[in-house]
């Protein structure tokens, strides 16, 4: 009974939290700039000004590009829904392991490339083309990533994961280190976070998510950057939870447990987007062709994360 | 019965398409023909599959008299009949309305029926002799409909390059069935079975099955003929070779080296894993670069062929191994990305032919557009494209997800080179899934999305009713398959335990929805709760959506970041789509170079950017090997023009020879 009440909560809590966490993210980043900033819950009154407004369709467009941000949307969310961030005791964790997950989000970036070659302009397919480039290199280090978990842990579950580290089993390995860090990087890539794209711009060459959405407006864009907001929050979930799971409810657990959870959660939560910020205030944007170099890395990451376990276990 | 009568069938329509051929109604009730014996044959795999009660067998006074033709059905037969009469029932549908119109219709139609009876009768096939010859008549069919359209100098080539494949794959198997008949001759596989091989007749037979199958199935690099051949044919055609021939080869390959090849050891899995892996990503790096539609499903099969044999190599490491639960699980997901194969690869070259029937035009560059004129098409297509990219929930993700989860079960073999190799396979399947998204969200993209490139893409209308309905009926079965994974691997564990022995439990704990193979703790997949669950979502999103806000919408023109261009040429195509990828993977294995040649200012010549890329298959082995058979056969030619002197010295030195041969053989 528990377990769907949990459940319940954290289809709400991802969808609720997601504009907050990034417009912290932007708060931070704007006062280390030296920048008063907007507050942390002006994406909310965005996303409402967007629904308020009309949508523009251009002539060409077809059915696809309409049904892509509900589609995109509908797919981030759902993911958001299987990783658990407060308690593993949710009644849909075992519907999806982190395969199916990698999986889930890439349904979203198909749809969205998609839509950004249904208008036929030369920006949706360039937003595109890169796009599909930079996922032709996350999602297989994504994969090496659960390879090394799943090696570790013996599992591919997240809820099965936290609960292998958390009963104690797992010290410090060198793999998790490397998996660690091929998981930020990927982090990075997938969000469109500096220094592979930058959130903020528009009207630049270098831009690749951007350039995709560039010709939605009004309810479509809303679910554009709701469905952006609930990734990012996603992925922030995903590093907290497999890397960091102290605090996360157990089945069993009780109330407190898990609103201790929740605490512990948007603890992470906010110190994981603080990193954030200081990492892409500190740094500088990369060039496009630069990215097969940087997600080549996160994939030799996360296959070195793999072979190291038994370089470990020989020695 | 129902499966006999079928078989008697198609040749009978065969021969009445010879002689009907000049009437236009014929080919249509040849299709048609096709289309029932089909679903009949479908019919019968689907009444033996799970049949406990031993496979039914026949022998029948064909072929040589001292051996007779012997045919069987168990449930490997039955699972490959079933794979691949429901593509043939779908193409044959399509053709009914497609095969009429071609300009070569009467030099294809004939050969049709023939080729799917080949088909039908190698999966029979209970002996050598029968299986070679049925395997022999499915090469020699696919040929003549290759070479149909033989004006095309590029189909000539293709059919030549084709046939010297086809001979090589047999040349392989004949002696491998020699090896494995034995000294005494008895071709029957019953007896295959029984023989034990030596050390080298095992190798020796792994090695010329993988080979002569490898060949037929598109391994690389033995892939050549095939991106050539394939696309040569008429799209219907074209479907059947590459979503149901290759089949029948991995029939091949797993029949001998799985059921026939008693003993394999580990090493034969590595390698066929290691080679399947590259097979997967160079396949799909070719692909991703094609600018010709039918030529990217083409290297896209090769691709898929490589994921179900990196499947197929894990089986065979595990089984080596001793580890029979995870053989099974790998094997099902092998045959699991079969049959989905099958699906989802005969309905794209089902689109690809509805594209060509409606502009014409098979190249990217002059597509664009097509889902608002073709929606149905355009539909199907997408369908299709979501399955190959394997995204959930429909059928492509499953066997990935099985790939996957049984690769990730690898490194548990106490081999280093299986714990070391394992991961790079997995990187390996894992680029290549990804790869194959890009690809098709390239291919979907350009040729039915934006705007249109060509007149005839700008006026194209959607094919007739029965073309429709065959791609609608893949389409759905690239969703049911997908969306109910447990019933079909229910279905595959029956197929898999004669080979290793075991009863998988493939929903182990959790029950009827739940995809958790070995154990649950493994990690679980449930395409059906994800399903119910995501649409639930997506229905909320829109409710609130349209709640909260306004529904107000405008038509207007692109807003293109306020310069919007009336030229559809300012799109992006397939050359500059696939540019990233170019940079990043074609610098080094295709040799890929651009060059940019900028007339001089005032000049008012236009300025240039020209791609130059090299096959490093073809440079690196084939011509090569071409080049060394020329060489031959320029020095053999002597031969033939020596005096009469010269050819009786050298029968008389053969004669020495030969007695020399019989005086040592009795001396030791």
């Amino acid at each position: 009974m528990n377990a769907i009440l949990w459940q319940a909560v954290q289809i709400l809590l991802v969808v609720a939290l997601a504009p907050l966490v990034t417009g912290y993210v932007r708060w931070v980043k704007a006062r280390l700039q030296g920048r008063r900033g907007a507050a942390p819950w002006q994406p909310y009154r965005d996303l409402y000004r967007l629904l308020q407004k009309e949508a523009v369709i251009a002539h060409s467009a077809s059915w696809i590009f309409r049904a892509a941000p509900y589609v995109t949307f509908a797919s981030v969310w759902l993911a958001a829904c299987i990783v658990p961030t407060f308690t593993t005791n949710m009644v849909l964790a075992p519907a999806a392991d982190l395969i199916a997950l990698v999986a889930l989000l890439a349904v979203g970036r198909f749809w969205t490339a998609l839509a950004g070659m249904d208008v036929g302009t030369s920006f949706g397919g360039l937003g595109a083309s890169r796009e599909m480039l930079i996922a032709s290199l996350a999602e297989p280090a994504m994969l090496m990533i659960t390879f090394s978990l799943s090696l570790v842990s013996g599992t591919t579950a997240p809820a099965k994961i936290v609960a292998f580290v958390l009963a104690g089993n797992v010290g410090i390995e060198v793999s998790l280190g490397l998996a660690l860090a091929a998981m930020v990087m990927v982090a990075i890539a997938e969000n469109g976070r500096i220094p592979i794209d930058n959130p903020a711009t528009h009207l630049e060459l270098t831009m690749v998510h951007e350039a995709m959405v560039l010709e939605y407006s009004g309810r479509h864009l809303a679910m554009v950057e709701a469905a952006a907001m609930v990734r990012l929050t996603l992925y922030i979930a995903l590093i907290a939870t497999l890397f960091a799971p102290w605090g996360i409810a157990q089945p069993g657990a009780g109330a407190i447990g898990a609103l201790l959870g929740l605490a512990a959660f948007l603890a992470k939560t906010f110190v994981l987007g603080s990193v954030l910020a200081l990492f892409e205030t500190s740094i500088a944007k990369m060039r496009v062709f630069r990215y097969a170099d940087f997600l080549g890395g996160a994939l030799l990451l996360g296959l070195l994360a793999t072979i190291f376990l038994y370089v470990s276990e020989a020695v | 019965m129902l499966i006999a009568g079928a078989l008697m069938t198609l040749p009978l329509l065969a021969v009445f398409a010879i002689l009907a051929g000049r009437r236009d109604f014929s080919h249509g009730v040849v299709y048609a023909g096709c289309f029932v014996a089909s679903a009949a044959l479908l019919a019968g795999g689907l009444q033996y599959l799970g049949g406990h009660s031993g496979a039914p067998s026949a022998v029948l006074p064909l072929g040589l008299p001292w051996i007779k033709a012997h045919f069987r059905i168990d449930n490997l037969t039955a699972l490959f009949l079933l794979i691949i009469n429901l593509s043939a029932a779908a193409a044959s549908a399509f053709a009914v309305g497609y095969g009429g119109h071609l300009p070569q219709r009467r030099r294809v139609t004939p050969f049709y029926p023939i080729f799917l009876l080949a088909m039908n009768l190698v999966l029979l096939a209970d002996d050598a002799f029968t299986f070679l010859v049925a395997w022999e008549c499915m090469s020699l069919a696919s040929w003549l409909m290759v070479v149909s359209d033989h004006k095309d100098a590029e189909n000539r080539r293709a059919g030549t390059v084709y046939v010297i494949m086809a001979v090589f794959g047999t040349f392989c198997l004949l002696p491998c069935f020699g090896l494995l008949a034995g000294p005494g001759g008895d071709y029957t596989f019953d007896a295959m079975r029984l023989r034990e091989l030596g050390s080298l007749g095992g190798f020796l037979v792994a090695l010329l099955a993988i080979l002569g199958t490898g060949s037929k199935a598109g391994l690389v690099p033995l892939h050549a003929w095939l991106p050539l051949a394939h696309p040569a044919a008429p799209s219907h055609v074209s479907a059947l070779m590459s979503g149901v021939m290759t089949k029948v080869a991995l029939y091949g390959m797993i029949r001998i080296l799985l059921d026939l090849h008693g003993e394999l050891s580990w090493h034969w899995g590595a390698a066929l894993m290691l080679a399947g892996g590259v097979t997967a990503v160079l396949g799909v790096l070719y692909a991703v670069l094609q600018d010709d539609l039918k030529k990217l499903l083409a290297y896209s099969t090769v691709e898929n062929i490589g994921v179900a044999i990196i499947g197929l190599g894990l089986a065979i490491a595990f089984k080596g191994d001793g580890q029979k639960e995870l053989a099974a699980l790998a094997l099902v997901a092998s045959l699991y990305h079969m049959a989905n194969h099958s699906v989802f690869k005969t309905l794209l070259f089902l689109g690809s032919g509805a594209v060509i029937a409606a502009t014409g035009h098979r190249s990217l560059g002059a597509l664009g557009g097509l889902l608002n004129r073709m929606p149905w098409t355009g539909a199907a297509f997408l369908v299709g494209a979501a399955a190959i990219a394997s995204l959930p929930p429909l059928n492509g993700f499953v066997s990935e997800w099985l790939i996957l989860q049984s690769l990730f079960k690898g490194p548990s073999m106490p081999h280093w080179a299986m714990k070391f190799g394992v991961p790079v396979v997995g990187a390996f399947l894992a680029l290549a899934a990804a790869l194959a998204a890009t690809c098709f969200v390239r291919a979907y993209g350009i040729a039915f999305l934006g705007r249109p490139r060509s007149d005839a893409a700008a006026e194209a209308c959607d094919v007739s009713f029965g073309m429709r309905a065959s791609m609608a009926a893949l389409a759905v079965a690239c969703v049911v398959m997908g969306v109910i994974p447990v019933t079909v691997t229910d279905a595959l564990t029956h197929v898999v335990r004669p080979l290793t022995g075991i009863d998988l439990a493939v929903s182990a704990d959790l029950g009827w929805p739940w995809l958790s193979p070995v154990s649950a703790t493994r990690g679980a997949y449930s395409a059906t709760i994800l399903v119910m669950f995501g649409l639930s979502l997506f229905a909320v999103a829109i409710f609130v959506v349209h709640r909260l806000g306004t529904q107000a919408t405008r038509r207007a023109d692109p807003w293109d970041c306020g310069h919007p261009e009336d030229i559809p040429e300012s799109q992006y195509t397939g050359p500059s789509f696939a540019q990233p990828l170019r940079r990043a993977f074609g610098h080094t294995i295709f040799q890929a170079r651009e060059s940019v040649t900028m007339p001089e200012p005032g000049d008012t010549a236009p300025a240039k950017h020209t791609v130059s890329m090299i096959d490093p298959i073809w440079q690196g082995l084939y011509v090569p090997l071409g080049k060394a058979v020329d060489w031959i056969a320029d020095h053999v030619n002597k031969l033939q023009y020596l005096t009469v002197r010269g050819y009786l010295l050298m029968m008389f030195g053969t004669l020495v020879f030969m007695l020399l041969v019989v005086a040592v053989r009795q001396q030791l």
